[in-house]
């Protein structure tokens, strides 16, 4: 499949790709990994005049902890999230989450800048990073600006950035002594978008007391969803089977999912009933305790 | 619409073209240099019957435009073999029956190559996982493990190890038209 005629600019300073952007408008689009892009663009879904290629901008791939937040710079490859060892050790839940998206070939050049400006409630990160209280930095000609995740996904595939803003880079908050998290997708089959996803972090006191709880949703809202009324619940309950369970029922009832090849409502909502319970344990023995 | 000129490293050659900026990789690698041993399986980014390495990691060239690959280093299956010689993970697929109807092996051997750049003893569970981006619709995968795990082996007791492209002398072929 050939996609539509386009002109190509391969900008090699951020600056040069905000002029161009600020110049044709809602008429381009940035390339970043490509790996959702190029596949719209082939079924001409996405028929954008002008691609602003951002894939030669040096410094915007990087990974870094500093002043209390790991610092994950726009065009970061999930493979290279996958292998980190830094995210393997204190992130878990990010790994969890870079290692389902796609395959490991969409993943070489997959970015997690792409997967949340793309705003596909199906892709990913984006629960993970609602469940973490990420943030995400938006760079336009006047200068920065940070948008909380949580205010970022405003509609379908519709976020919070104006249309001559490039995400540049998430910050996600060092987790505290306590935490653990974990992200578990139920899919067909590798490659395939989640039917289901739920993305869980929690922080234990010393007394085992939850102080924080965190819930995302993937695929089953028009954007991907926080269940905040299971994370208020959890907080300053102990964590056991039956806080756990309550918990599940309300962010199952927080999903908004809609029937389709991937399964019912009705399927779709239990589902993410089963996964937060998972999800839940799981990050729960992450941050050193385990359900009684 | 503008086209644009592109020098890119293919097999260790320096292949120069002007292309249209829409020219999807695969397209420039099968049309352009007619380099066919790369597929066009699904066009949908799922199958890996196009799989090629960019700058040494496995990626489908049908989810690349070829512009995007200007001033990189492109290893296809037309590259593996050296001097008449197959490589370990071609031979591997020969010895362990690692195809049937072949559409999708030179993106499983491309696949398998990578891995045992960086991995060269691969578990099984290790070898499902990294082609888990190839579909096969013949073999149920089994003899492909298998290959893979030969050609480790091969490679373990000294046979030709992994190439490392970046290190080769660049010869200039042209334009290709």
């Amino acid at each position: 499949m050939i996609p539509p005629q386009f002109a190509y600019f391969a900008p090699t300073t951020l600056q040069e790709a905000l002029t161009l952007l600020r110049h044709y408008g809602s008429e381009a689009k940035l390339l970043s990994g490509g790996q959702s892009l190029i596949p719209l663009m082939k079924l001409r879904l996405a028929t954008p005049a002008y691609l602003i290629d951002i894939n030669r901008i040096p410094g915007l791939d990087y990974l870094h902890e500093r002043n209390g937040f790991l610092h994950i710079g726009a065009l970061t490859r999930e493979a290279d999230l996958e292998r980190s060892e830094l995210v393997r050790a204190q992130y878990p839940i990010v790994c969890d989450t870079a290692r389902v998206i796609g395959d490991p070939l969409v993943r070489n050049l997959a970015t997690i800048g792409g997967n949340l400006a793309h705003a596909d409630p199906a892709n990913d990160h984006p629960a993970t990073l609602l469940a973490l209280e990420a943030e995400v930095v938006a760079t336009g000609l006047e200068g920065e600006r940070t948008i909380p995740v949580a205010e970022f996904f405003t509609d379908f595939f519709t976020t919070a950035l104006r249309p001559d803003e490039i995400l540049t880079e998430i910050r996600i908050p060092a987790p505290q002594a306590g935490s653990g998290g974990a992200y578990i997708k139920l899919e067909r089959k590798v490659g395939d978008f989640a039917i289901v996803g739920v993305a869980a972090q929690v922080t234990i006191d010393a007394t085992g007391i939850c102080a924080r709880a965190g819930i995302g949703l993937t695929n089953v809202g028009p954007t991907p969803l926080k269940a905040h009324q299971a994370e208020t619940f959890l907080q300053g309950k102990r964590l056991h089977q039956d806080s756990i369970t309550q918990a599940a029922q309300l962010a199952a009832e927080a999903a908004r999912p809609e029937a389709d090849l991937r399964g019912s409502i009705a399927y779709k909502r239990d589902m993410v009933r089963v996964l937060t319970t998972r999800a839940l344990t799981r990050a729960l023995e992450r941050a050193g305790g385990h359900v009684a | 619409m503008a086209t644009h000129r592109i020098r890119v490293t293919v097999n260790g050659i320096a292949r120069e073209a002007e292309v249209e900026p829409r020219l999807l990789f695969v397209h420039f690698l099968r049309d352009v240099l007619r380099l066919t041993g790369t597929h066009i399986g699904c066009d949908t980014t799922h199958c890996g019957a196009c799989t090629v390495l960019l700058d040494g990691k496995p990626i489908k060239s049908c989810t690349l435009f070829a512009v995007q690959a200007d001033g990189r280093n492109v290893l296809t299956v037309e590259g593996l073999e050296q001097n008449g010689q197959l490589h370990p993970i071609q031979e591997g697929f020969w010895q362990e029956h690692g195809l049937q109807c072949g559409f999708c092996t030179p993106g499983m051997l491309m696949t398998g190559y990578a891995l045992l750049q960086h991995n060269a003893a691969p578990t099984e569970e290790e070898i499902r996982w990294a082609i888990s981006g190839n579909l096969c619709r013949c073999t149920g995968y089994v003899n492909i493990v298998k290959a893979v795990q030969y050609a480790a082996e091969k490679i373990r007791q000294g046979g030709s190890g992994p190439l490392n492209w970046a290190a080769l002398p660049t010869q200039s072929q042209g334009e290709a038209s």
